[in-house]
């Protein structure tokens, strides 16, 4: 089983726990070599997903073939797929090589070459000082990193991952998102990677899998997902923090022009409706703030500044808008609670979806 | 200004001066029920012991020497230990498998659970009672061994060795259970997914991962049960065979304190009694250093 597969394909995967649906056929196709990340709030069937490629969780419906061969009827053990667990599972009781030579030591492979497969593994992870040492003796990245050594030692068709950096710090998080790149870069195993972070997941995939409530949403590349969101749940979750119900009033080819908070906003036709209710929806980046003395346009938004939190060369800002709703945006320009700001957006950064 | 920062940086409470000392003021409640506990259990240790050197004849030792060169008391030690160590490894070795199976969550867990656990608080009289009309010459076991015509006159399984046996496994069983259930839902589950991803059989995955986290805990638990067993005392007259291959230490001490009124000879017999067990625990605690007794990664 650990030779490369060209396609690993998820047919119409469904879980069922008790009376909760937690993945209503899902769909995919991963490419040998693809760095694919499941990304989606808690509870969206991410997780669930991961465990069924792992055969840790039997299948309630579905297929999942590995270059045509069906593969979800076969235990863990027999499918051969690394996994990093979010909370390590490194076996306490045996030393940071025992642990990577693990894997190996139940496939019966040769001491000889065990020793050089783990001594290369604690190479890769940079490691080697800390070779005899406990998991209990560690700080939260080394276990990270014998936890992927682990994984990874067996060389395996497949490396899952459940969200392995959520336990660390900022700091280390950034680092260990730099590793995990360089090593599938170097090594070129087929990773699927589970993650609620957005911004790891752009970071990190050649292809994202954006899911909501067990169903997948959407699946491009980090440049598709982030610019063009094909719905308001999805561009909720790539960064389109304002988020404001609004009324079509014309529309014209791609672009609709739509009432939201009174005001009249032309935007991107994503899969708005042509009349009826819509959402706008607008990062907070995109927010221009107007200077005082600028004429009044027409599709200007007017706000109250109620919070301001200083992120360094920008300030976060929160404002409200007359009709009580709030807007999030960032500036480099310097408010101050209760300020009156002018707010405009360019009509190629407002997007407009269904509601 | 010194005067002022030297009233706002007045000591701070008393309280947080014992915290930072490690002292939990609350525990100290805790000091008169521990020093009650404490005499209740030296008091009488230190009065035995001192009683078990001053027998009615002869000098300090004659009590041990009498003990050891008696056979009928001697024997007490080896008649005892042939019930409880067995009976401790069969309730420990036994929890095992079982406790394994049960360790996740499952329909009728709680049922299933509380039937194991029932024996516990039959008590030893009622389990005596059971066995004597389930496994005597003519309760039902036999009749039916009869009926088959498997044996052509009835096992002898009470008022002798295996009665006590068989009631120090149906007492000690729950118990064991008990222990090495929690020890084994201390073991973090996804440690036994994480062997199976890495191709470890459920076998294996036994062997090298749940054994080795949980070996400690079975050290512990066959103490206890030992402990338990060791002192058997009702089970051995009602089942067993008193005078005879029964005659364990408990009735050998209480014959000599209590029909013989000889007490330094029966505080003597306490006393040996209690240095068995201490050495057979001490050698179970001792193979227990050897091994691995770190966290096991679980809720435990």
């Amino acid at each position: 089983m650990s030779d490369r597969f060209t396609e690993l394909t998820i047919d119409g995967v469904r879980r069922v726990f008790g009376e909760q649906v937690a993945l209503r056929g899902m769909d995919l196709t991963i490419k040998g070599g693809e760095f694919v990340a499941l990304l989606g709030p808690s509870g969206c069937g991410k997780s669930t997903a991961l465990n069924c490629l792992a055969g840790l969780l039997p299948l309630s419906g579905g297929r999942i073939l590995v270059d045509g061969e069906r593969i979800d009827q076969l235990p863990p053990e027999k499918r051969g797929f690394g996994m990093v667990f979010q909370n390590y599972a490194l076996f306490p009781h045996m030393s940071v090589r025992r642990n990577i030579a693990f894997g190996l030591a139940m496939r019966k492979v040769a001491k000889a070459e065990q020793a050089r497969r783990v001594e290369e593994a604690l190479r890769l992870v940079q490691l080697g000082a800390h070779a005899d040492k406990f998991p209990g003796q560690l700080s939260g990245g080394q276990q990270q990193r014998v936890a992927i050594a682990r994984a990874v030692v067996m060389e395996p068709p497949l490396v899952l991952m459940d969200e392995p950096l959520s336990n660390l710090d900022a700091s280390l998080r950034l680092e260990m998102r730099s590793e995990i790149r360089r090593l599938h870069q170097s090594l070129g195993l087929t990773t699927v990677y589970v993650t609620h972070d957005q911004e790891e997941a752009l970071a990190l995939a050649d292809r994202l899998v954006v899911m909501r409530d067990g169903e997948v949403q959407q699946v491009g590349t980090p440049q598709e997902v982030y610019a063009q969101p094909v719905n308001r749940h999805v561009a909720g979750f790539m960064g389109y923090r304002n988020l404001l119900p609004a009324v079509v009033t014309a529309t014209d080819g791609e672009h609709v022009t739509v009432t939201a908070e009174g005001v009249a906003l032309t935007g991107v036709n994503r899969n708005g409706p042509s009349s009826g209710e819509a959402v706008v929806a607008v990062r907070p980046e995109d927010f221009a703030v107007l200077a005082p003395s600028a004429p009044p346009q027409a599709d200007e938004l007017r706000a109250e500044v109620e919070i301001v939190e200083y992120h360094g060369r920008e300030q976060a800002v929160e404002a409200r808008l007359p009709g009580g709703r709030a807007v999030h945006l960032r500036t480099t320009e310097r408010l101050a609670p209760g300020d009156a700001v002018r707010l405009r957006v360019p009509v190629e950064r407002v997007l407009v979806f269904a509601p | 200004m010194t005067a002022t920062a030297t009233t706002t940086s007045a000591t701070p409470a008393l309280r947080h001066r014992l915290a930072e000392r490690g002292v939990d003021r609350l525990l100290l409640l805790l000091v008169p029920g521990t020093v009650f506990i404490a005499l209740l259990f030296l008091y009488p240790f230190l009065y035995g012991l001192q009683l078990s050197f001053q027998p009615n004849t002869g000098g300090p030792l004659a009590n041990y020497e009498r003990f050891f060169t008696d056979a009928y008391l001697r024997d007490t030690i080896w008649i005892t230990l042939r019930l409880g160590l067995p009976a401790a490894l069969f309730n420990v070795l036994a929890s095992i498998p079982i406790a394994y199976r049960m360790r996740g969550k499952f329909r009728g867990k709680r049922l299933i659970t509380t039937i194991l656990v029932v024996p516990i608080t039959l008590g030893t009289v009622l389990t005596a009672e059971g066995l004597i009309e389930y496994l005597s010459p003519v309760g039902w076991f036999n009749k039916i061994l009869l009926g088959l015509g498997l044996v052509d006159e009835p096992v002898r399984l009470v008022h002798n060795y295996w009665g006590v046996l068989f009631s120090l496994i149906i007492t000690g069983f729950p118990f064991a259970f008990l222990l090495t259930l929690s020890y084994l839902s201390g073991i973090d589950p996804s440690l036994e997914r994480a062997a199976a991803t890495l191709g470890a059989s459920p076998r294996q995955r036994f062997r090298h991962i749940v054994m080795p986290l949980l070996a400690p805990g079975l050290a512990v638990t066959f103490c206890l049960s030992f402990v338990l067993a060791f002192s058997v005392f009702p089970s051995a007259i009602m089942v067993g065979e008193p005078q005879g291959s029964t005659h364990v230490i408990s009735i050998a001490a209480y014959n000599t304190a209590f029909r013989d009124f000889d007490y330094p000879m029966g505080s003597a017999v306490a006393m040996i009694m209690a240095v068995v067990m201490l050495l057979v625990i001490g050698l179970v605690l001792l193979w227990r250093t050897t091994l691995y007794r770190g966290a096991t990664g679980g809720k435990g």
